[in-house]
This record gives C-alpha cells, sequence and structure tokens, in this order.
C-alpha cells in the first residue's frame, strides 16, 4: 500500500485578465509565499520542487531555467513539466512516494496577457506537413469537435449555454475569478459566432495568475496541518494527437485519466462517491463532454442535467462552483492548478460565498487546450 | 532561411539545393509569428528606467546584504522581499571574457575582412556585491589585450536615444 500524501498548503494570486504590474516572477512568488505560509513551512524545508511550463507560451526556449528562484528552489532538486499542473502534481506527489523526502512542491503559471499572437501559437501546435499548410482558425479545431458531440450525444447549443451562464454566474462569488458576469442563455446564443456552433460567449477569455501547492508525507501531513487534503487518485492520459484519426466525440483521455484515478481511490461510481467536481471548460461543451466521458453523467445526459440546475452549487452535482475557465479565465498550463485551488478551497471549507455543503471528496479534471487529447485528473478528499 | 548545398548533403536522401529550390521536391516552409509584450515587473521595469535615465541601480537583501543587479523584488537564496534601492556605479571588473569569431546565429564573422570579432564579456559592477553584474559587450580595446579583472566603465547612448533598455548602455571600455 503506498504512501498517503496530502496537499498542506496553497497558495494563489488570484487570476484577472491582464498583471501588467508584475512579471512572472514575482508571480509565481507571491502564491509561493502564500503556499509556504499556508502549509506553515520555508522553502528550505521543500525536498523536491516540480514547475510547470510551455516554452511558446512563455516566449523562452528552456523556460524551465528561470523557475527556480521565484519558487525559493535555487541550488534545490528541481525540474519542470511541459503539460498541464495536475501533471506536475503527479510528479511532486510521485517524488514523495519515490522516497525522496517528505515534502513537495508543484507551481504553475499563466501569463497569457503577454502572448500577442496566441492564435497563431496554438496553430503552430498542428502538424506542420498535413494540417499547418490549411490554416485552419485552432477555434475551427473546438468547433469541429463540438460539433461532432453535439450531432452523437444530442446535445443542444442552448445546453452549451447554460454551461456559460451558470459559471460566469458561480464566479461573481469567487474573489480569484477574473471573468464573472450575470448574462442569460440568448446573451451567449447571440454572441458573435466564431466557428458556427461556437460563439464568442463559448470560449473561457484568457487570465494570468499563479498557483503553488505544498505536498507532504502522511506523518508530516498530520503534524503540520489541521486540515490536510489527501490525494486519494491521479491519473493523466494521452489520445492519439491525429486531427484526422482521434474519436471526435468522447474525450477519451479524460474517461482513461478518469478511470486511473478511480482505481486508485478505490471508486466503482464516480457520481455516488464524488460530492463535486471542477472541471476543464475551456470551451462550453467541453464541462459535459468531460462529465460524460469521466462516468458522472451517462452519455447525452450532461446537457438536460445542466439545463434542469444539476451542476449549480445547489444541484444535486455542483460543477465549476468557482465559475470554472468560464468565469476564472483559461491559464493554459496552470488551468489544472486552478481546478485544484478551488477543490481544495472547497474541501477546507474556505469557498465563501460558493461553499458547498457536507462535501468529503472532490474531483479536479483538466485538459490541455486545443489542439491537445490530453487530459489530467485528481481526486481530493478531506 | 537560404538552403544551401551543405546543408541538403547532410540528409538521407541525397538531393540538390536546386531540386528543393525550384519546388521539384515537396517541401513546406512556416515561419512562426511568435510575439510577445513580456511584464517588467517593478524590479526590471526600475532597472530599465534608470538605464534611460543613464544610472544603474541594485536592490539590496536586508538578510543577506547582498546588493544585487539586476534587481530583484525577492532574495532568491534568503527568501525575503528586498527593500532598498541602491544605485551602483557604471565602472567595474572583467569576470570572464571572450573572443568570438560567429554571430548569435552561428554565422562566421569576417575577421580576415577586418571585421572586430566580438567580445562580451561579465562584468563585476562596482558597488554591487561581488559576483553580481552586467552581461554585456567590451570594445575600444584589442580583443587579445583584455584581461581577467580589467577595469571598465559603460559607454553610453546619447540620452535622447535612450529608450530604457540594456543596450542603452553601447559598450563597457577600458578605463584608462
Amino acid at each position: 500500500m503506498a504512501k498517503r500524501v496530502a496537499i498542506i498548503g496553497i497558495g494563489t494570486t488570484g487570476f484577472r485578465a491582464t498583471t501588467p504590474d508584475v512579471s512572472y516572477r514575482e508571480l509565481t512568488y507571491e502564491a509561493a509565499m502564500k503556499a509556504y505560509l499556508d502549509a506553515g513551512i520555508e522553502p528550505k524545508d521543500v525536498d523536491s520542487f516540480v514547475a510547470t511550463s510551455e516554452d511558446f507560451f512563455e516566449g523562452y526556449s528552456i523556460a524551465d531555467e528561470y523557475s527556480p528562484d521565484q519558487l525559493g528552489a535555487v541550488l534545490k532538486p528541481i525540474y519542470t513539466v511541459p503539460g498541464d499542473f495536475i501533471h506536475s502534481l503527479a510528479s511532486a506527489y510521485m517524488m514523495i512516494l519515490s522516497g525522496i523526502g517528505p515534502i513537495s512542491v508543484a507551481q504553475g503559471m499563466s501569463k497569457a496577457s503577454n502572448m500577442l499572437t496566441l492564435s497563431e501559437m496554438v496553430t503552430f501546435a498542428m502538424d506542420p506537413i498535413y494540417n499547418r499548410p490549411l490554416r485552419e482558425s485552432p477555434h475551427a479545431v473546438a468547433a469541429l469537435e463540438m460539433a461532432r458531440f453535439m450531432y452523437e450525444t444530442g446535445t443542444t447549443r442552448e445546453q452549451c449555454a447554460r454551461v456559460v451562464v451558470k459559471n460566469k454566474r458561480n464566479a461573481l462569488n469567487n474573489p480569484y475569478a477574473g471573468h464573472s458576469v450575470l448574462i442569460d442563455t440568448d446573451y451567449v446564443l447571440n454572441s458573435e459566432v466564431v466557428s458556427y456552433p461556437l460563439t464568442q460567449m463559448d470560449i473561457s477569455p484568457h487570465s494570468d495568475g499563479a498557483v503553488v501547492v505544498v505536498l507532504a508525507e502522511e506523518e508530516t501531513a498530520k503534524a503540520l496541518c489541521d486540515k490536510p487534503i489527501w490525494i486519494r487518485g491521479i491519473g493523466w492520459c494521452s489520445d492519439t494527437p491525429g486531427l484526422e484519426t482521434r474519436n471526435w466525440a468522447e474525450a477519451i483521455y479524460a474517461q482513461y485519466a478518469a478511470e486511473m484515478a478511480y482505481k486508485m481511490a478505490g471508486i466503482r461510481y464516480p457520481r455516488k462517491e464524488i460530492d463535486f467536481a471542477e472541471i476543464n471548460d475551456e470551451f462550453s461543451y467541453k464541462e459535459l463532454q468531460h462529465l460524460e466521458a469521466m462516468r458522472i453523467c451517462k452519455r447525452g445526459e450532461a446537457g438536460p442535467l445542466t439545463e434542469i440546475g444539476g451542476t449549480e452549487i445547489n444541484g444535486e452535482f455542483p460543477v465549476n462552483a468557482s465559475g470554472g475557465c468560464l468565469g476564472v479565465g483559461n491559464l493554459y498550463e496552470l488551468n489544472g492548478g486552478h481546478k485544484v485551488l478551488e477543490v481544495v478551497r472547497q474541501l477546507r471549507g474556505e469557498a465563501g460565498k460558493n461553499q458547498l455543503k457536507n462535501v468529503t471528496t472532490g474531483l479536479a479534471q483538466s485538459w490541455r487546450g486545443i489542439p491537445t487529447t490530453t487530459g489530467t485528473v485528481v481526486i481530493l478528499s478531506n | 532561411m537560404e538552403i544551401t548545398e551543405k546543408m541538403v548533403l547532410k540528409t538521407a536522401t541525397k538531393l540538390s539545393a536546386e531540386e528543393i529550390q525550384k519546388g521539384k521536391v515537396l517541401s513546406v516552409q512556416w515561419t512562426p509569428n511568435l510575439k510577445y509584450a513580456w511584464d517588467n515587473g517593478p524590479a526590471i521595469g526600475r532597472y530599465l528606467a534608470e538605464l534611460k535615465n543613464g544610472k544603474i541601480i541594485a536592490k539590496k537583501c536586508d538578510k543577506c546584504h547582498r546588493i544585487m543587479i539586476p534587481p530583484r523584488m525577492f532574495c532568491e537564496l534568503c527568501w525575503v522581499p528586498t527593500s532598498e534601492w541602491v544605485y551602483v556605479q557604471d565602472t567595474g571588473i572583467v569576470n570572464t571574457w571572450v573572443v568570438s569569431y560567429v554571430d548569435w546565429k552561428a554565422g562566421r564573422l569576417d575577421i580576415a575582412g577586418g571585421v572586430r570579432p566580438f567580445t562580451p564579456a561579465v562584468i563585476e559592477i562596482d558597488g554591487a556585491s561581488k559576483g553580481m553584474g552586467i552581461l554585456h559587450h567590451l570594445n575600444e580595446v584589442d580583443p587579445w589585450k583584455i584581461y581577467r579583472g580589467m577595469k571598465v566603465k559603460a559607454v553610453w547612448k546619447p540620452p535622447e536615444e535612450r529608450i530604457g533598455a540594456i543596450t542603452d548602455i553601447k559598450y563597457f571600455k577600458p578605463i584608462e
């Protein structure tokens, strides 16, 4: 039986559309300082660090070399994962299991506002020989998926719009959220078409911010922390990348990542055994698609469940009570960090006006965004 | 980028550059359009603003007392916020340097044709703590007469040409 590992500290800057007052250094420094204070440790107590960055998003080759200073990780064991924050969390978790030491740290940061040619950077992720010459918009790739998902599951644009309305409204009560607004479904449906059926309001706008998480093995966690949040299961998976061959309707990467985490956590019936979830909703339909992929909903059920309010804060299975990517902002490689942050806040009873009642187990899920087929899942309990 | 015969010869399939250039062989070219507007934050922001004023500014750590350039809002070793801003000199000594025959694109400089080799150097700035300095160019000096510990001074662009960049200093030159 593997050692138990808990989140004993978490820190964030919050998330806003721009952060012209600070560089990435100060941004991570603030989150790290808060996380260490929260955990009651100093960086010298940390045995290993894992950072998250994507070179093209940061605008540096080998961007990971710029990770140590602001984490207090100079001349300490550290490496960077070019993936989602939850990949880094998995690495930090494994650092402890592998016996490197009882305390590890995972970091993620977004300076999305600094990327001036964001769309072209995402296009650059497509195959140079047989995809890029077609010069399709990355949003068209998302829309291709949305269309197939809607066709196979009977999900409607109205149901997707309900996700946007819910998440942006939830964000109103989240002081960390950068894109909260009160709108109705008509507003979403009538917003500018980007690539039909995808409209401007179906797309999460980007945000800047940082999240740092401190992990500790059981004995250390209990000694340092009153409210340790236990990692019960963690999983990650990548589908074939081909735009020609992937399954466009189902997020199979999310299914496999979730099943890996469920198995580790001993969860058989996720809808019953998990109380709430923070799910990647970079595009409105992704929340519904991911819910179904992870067996929280049956195929074609996520849309109707959303329509009757089943995923609202007071619903049967609250999803993205924080406001999700739609309300908080698309944080790129940090998306999973925000999800973990919100699950921890809920399980500690620190979610303020959005606090869910009697929650003991939550799921955080992320996706690396277009054009990827990579997903990550972590299940946490208090 | 121009495709040369030498580059083509390194590929496993023997093709002539001409075959590629004339489109006889399928090839795809993609020039990425990657543009960033990096926020400097208060430390590097002030550093650059002071360069525009013709000054070099550092920040001091209250714990280890290091006077650090480039300035930073926190000491990466002591893990405490830095407090005091300290002006340092625009003079220093050469820590390490090289005589470089290639440019940043790995292109060879025409040394035989009279082009001066590049002489990048790390200069420990007077007034900053030991080991703290600026990476810059040396000039107005015979590349082969540079030595470790050589005293040098910044040569600034005229005030009206400064924009708040590391290139507001043209280069460092020997004192005396």
